[in-house]
C-alpha cells in the first residue's frame, strides 16, 4: 500500500522545512547551478548561432547549386544555364524565403597601385539584398543598383591594400571559358564593411550581366544560392531541389560546403549536454548529502511508518517526493533567473575586446546570448533525471532500514 | 479460538563472546479479545516478544501464527501489510510524525490503508474525542503533553479497529493520574471492540489491570496467571 500522491507531497513538504537553513542553502544550490547551465548554454549558443549566421551570410543561403565539378575547380568552365521552369518553381515556393543566382569567379585586381586576388560574385543586387546582404555595410558611395550595372562594389580592407578610394577604376581580369584572358574596368560605386575581414578583403560585387558579358558565358551561373527559413535543417530544401535538377547539377546544404561549421553545431549540442551533466554532478554531491542527512535524521520516524505498515517501496517514494519537490523548486527559481538575466542582454554583449580572438573562429564582436527552448527542457529534464538517480541512494537506503532497528535510535 | 498462537520461540543475541537469550524457548496462545499483561524486569524479553508477534524483528526458530496465518514466514512487505490491517502499535516513546497533526497522526494507518477521505475524518474524530482529545486535533506532537501524545498514539493503534494491540512499556512515561486514564482506556476498548491488548510493561499498577498476567525471566515464560481485574 503506497499513499497518495498528495498526502506523500504534504509528508515531504513538512519534511523539507524541518531544517529549512540546510533545505534553503540546498536550494541556491540548485538555483545557481541551473542558472549557469542555462545561461552558460545561452551565451554559447549566441556564439555558435553567429559564427553560422556568419558562415553562411559569406557563401550565403541555405542551399547552393552548382555544376558537379565546380567545388572543385570554381572556374567559370564549370557554369550552370540560368533557372527553367521546374527549379523556378521551387525557387518561388513557400520553402524558399530568398534565391538569387550569381556568376562567381576567381579573378585579379588591380588598382594603379597594387594588385589582389579576389572573389569576383556577378549579382543581381536585389536577390543579394533578399539573401541576407546588409545595405548598411556600405559604408561609402552605394550598393548596386541592378545586374546591369557597371560599377563594382569592394570592401574596405581591400580598398586599403589596394590604395585606392570611392570612385577611382580598378581592373578586374579572369579566363573566359576559351580559356582567354577576360578583363574589364570598373567604377569603385560602393565599400561594404564585413565583421569578418577576410569577407572584406576577398570578395568584390560586380552586375551579373556585366560580368557574364565581360567572361561571354550568355546567362549562364556558376551558382544559385537558396535561402530557406531555418538553418538547423536544410537538408529537406535541398532534397526539394535535387528533385527538379539534372543528374550533373551538385546541389548542396550549407552543411556540406561548410563542414567546419556544421560539426560546430553537432560539437556545440554535445557540449551542452556534457555541460549540464557537469555541473549537475556537482550539485549531486550536495543533493544526495542533504538527504542523507535528512534520512539520517528521520531514522526512527522511518521505523515507525514500517512498523505501522508502510512498505519499504512506500518509504523510497516518500524520499524521492521530497527530492522532486526540491529539485523543482529550484528548477522553477533557477529558470527565472536566468530568463530574467538573459532578458537585459538581447540586445546583445559588445565582446570588441575579444574580437580578433573570437574572428579566427567566425564570430563577430557582438555576443547575442540565445535561449532556445530545448537547451531550457534539456536543462530540466538533467536535473529531474539526475537528481531522482541521485536521490535514490538516499531513498534505498532508508528503506533497508529493519523497523525494530530504527525504532531504538534516537 | 486462539488469535496469536507461538510456539517455540527462540532468539538469541550476540554481545561479545557471551550468547543473550531474547526469547529461550517461549510457547503462548492469546485468545481473541484477552487483555493480557506481560510482565518481567528489563531484559527479560517481553519487548523482543511483542516485536516478534509483531512481524518487527525476526525469530531464530520458531512458529508465530496470527487468526492461523504464519508470521515468521511472511516477506517484508507482506509482514507490512499483516501489520497495516490486522496489528495497532503503542509505543513507550509515542513515536508519532512530528511533522504531521495529532489528527493527521491519527489518519496516517488509514491513509496507508486507503480509507476514503470522508470515512477518514469522521473515525479519526471519533476516536480522538473517545481518548479525550476533542478540540486538540489540529495540535501537532510538540504541542501536546506525554499524556496526550500516548493517547494519540493509541487512538492511531485502534482507529483502523486491529484484532490485536501490542502496547510496549505504554505508561512509562506517564504520571500516575495519566497512566489510570489510558488503561481505562485499553479496558473500555477491550470490551467494546474486542480487541486483544498485549501490553508489556513492569508496572504493577498495570499489571493489575490485565485479566491475564505473564511473567518472563531471561527469555522464558515464568508464570502465565489469570486474573480478576479489568
Amino acid at each position: 500500500m503506497v499513499l497518495p500522491a498528495s498526502v506523500m507531497a504534504r509528508l515531504a513538504w513538512r519534511n523539507l522545512w524541518r531544517n529549512y537553513r540546510r533545505t534553503l542553502i540546498m536550494l541556491l544550490a540548485i538555483t545557481v547551478g541551473v542558472w549557469a547551465m542555462i545561461f552558460m548554454t545561452a551565451l554559447l549558443r549566441g556564439m555558435v548561432d553567429d559564427m553560422v549566421n556568419q558562415g553562411i551570410g559569406a557563401l550565403p543561403g541555405h542551399v547552393q547549386v552548382h555544376a558537379l565539378a565546380y567545388r572543385d575547380d570554381p572556374s567559370i568552365n564549370h557554369s550552370l544555364p540560368a533557372p527553367q521552369k521546374a527549379l523556378l518553381d521551387v525557387l518561388n515556393s513557400d520553402q524558399v524565403s530568398a534565391w538569387s543566382s550569381r556568376v562567381k569567379v576567381p579573378t585579379m585586381i588591380s588598382s594603379e597601385y597594387e594588385n589582389r586576388g579576389v572573389v569576383l560574385l556577378g549579382v543581381d543586387p536585389e536577390g543579394e539584398l533578399a539573401l541576407g546582404f546588409d545595405a548598411s555595410d556600405i559604408i561609402e558611395g552605394r550598393f548596386l543598383s541592378g545586374p546591369d550595372d557597371r560599377g563594382i562594389v569592394i570592401g574596405r580592407k581591400l580598398m586599403q591594400r589596394l590604395e585606392t578610394r570611392l570612385g577611382k577604376r580598378v581592373v578586374v581580369m579572369s579566363q573566359s571559358p576559351a580559356n582567354t584572358i577576360a578583363d574589364r574596368g570598373f567604377r569603385i560605386v560602393g565599400v561594404f564593411r564585413a565583421e569578418l575581414e577576410g569577407r572584406e578583403e576577398g570578395i568584390v560585387y560586380a552586375g551579373r550581366d556585366v560580368v557574364q558579358a565581360m567572361l561571354g558565358v550568355a546567362t549562364s551561373v556558376s551558382e544559385i544560392a537558396v535561402l530557406g527559413h531555418d538553418y538547423r535543417s536544410p537538408e529537406v530544401l535541398a532534397s526539394s531541389v535535387r528533385r527538379v535538377v539534372a543528374t550533373d547539377v551538385d546541389v548542396s546544404s550549407w552543411r556540406e560546403l561548410d563542414p567546419y561549421l556544421s560539426s560546430m553545431t553537432w560539437v556545440m549540442d554535445g557540449f551542452v549536454l556534457v555541460w549540464m551533466v557537469v555541473i549537475f554532478l556537482t550539485l549531486s554531491f550536495g543533493l544526495v548529502n542533504t538527504l542523507m542527512m535528512a534520512v539520517f535524521e528521520r531514522v526512527r520516524e522511518i521505523g515507525l511508518m514500517r512498523a505501522l505498515g508502510m512498505r519499504p517501496a512506500a518509504i523510497v517514494y516518500e524520499v524521492l517526493v521530497e527530492s522532486m519537490i526540491l529539485l523543482t523548486l529550484g528548477l522553477l527559481a533557477g529558470d527565472l533567473l536566468a530568463i530574467s538575466t538573459l532578458i537585459p542582454l538581447e540586445e546583445g554583449i559588445d565582446v570588441s575586446k575579444l574580437s580578433q580572438g573570437l574572428e579566427m573562429m567566425g564570430a563577430s564582436s557582438m555576443l547575442y546570448p540565445l535561449l532556445q527552448w530545448q537547451d531550457l527542457l534539456l536543462a530540466n529534464t538533467v536535473v529531474i533525471g539526475l537528481g531522482l538517480v541521485a536521490a535514490l541512494l538516499p531513498a534505498l537506503r532508508a528503506a533497508q532500514y529493519r523497523p525494530v532497528e530504527a525504532l531504538r535510535k534516537t | 479460538m486462539s488469535a496469536v498462537i507461538c510456539t517455540d520461540l527462540c532468539k538469541y543475541y550476540q554481545q561479545g563472546d557471551a550468547v543473550i537469550k531474547g526469547l529461550d524457548h517461549v510457547s503462548l496462545e492469546i485468545e481473541q479479545g484477552a487483555f493480557i499483561c506481560l510482565s518481567g524486569p528489563s531484559g527479560s524479553g517481553k519487548t523482543t516478544l511483542l516485536n516478534a508477534i509483531g512481524g518487527l524483528d525476526s525469530l531464530d526458530s520458531g512458529e508465530i501464527s496470527i487468526d492461523g496465518e504464519r508470521v515468521d514466514l511472511l516477506g517484508k512487505s507482506a509482514l507490512a501489510d499483516l501489520r497495516l490491517k490486522r496489528i495497532g502499535f503503542v509505543f513507550q516513546a509515542y513515536n508519532l510524525i512530528p511533522v504531521l497533526s495529532a489528527l493527521e497522526n491519527v489518519e496516517f494507518v488509514m491513509l496507508v490503508q486507503g480509507v476514503s477521505a470522508v470515512e477518514r475524518k469522521q473515525r479519526s474524530y471519533n476516536i480522538l474525542r473517545e481518548v479525550g482529545l476533542e478540540g486538540m486535533e489540529d495540535r501537532r506532537p510538540d504541542q501536546l503533553s506525554g499524556g496526550q501524545q500516548q493517547r494519540v498514539a493509541v487512538a492511531r493503534a485502534i482507529v483502523s479497529q486491529p484484532r490485536l494491540v501490542l502496547a510496549d512499556e505504554p505508561t512509562a512515561n506517564l504520571d500516575s493520574q495519566s497512566m489510570e486514564k489510558l488503561m481505562t482506556l485499553f479496558c473500555e476498548l477491550n470490551r467494546m471492540h474486542k480487541i486483544t491488548f498485549l501490553i508489556a510493561s513492569h508496572d504493577q499498577r498495570v499489571i493489575a489491570w490485565a485479566g491475564r498476567s505473564i511473567g518472563m525471566e531471561d527469555g522464558r515464560v515464568i508464570r502465565d496467571e489469570v486474573q480478576q481485574v479489568c
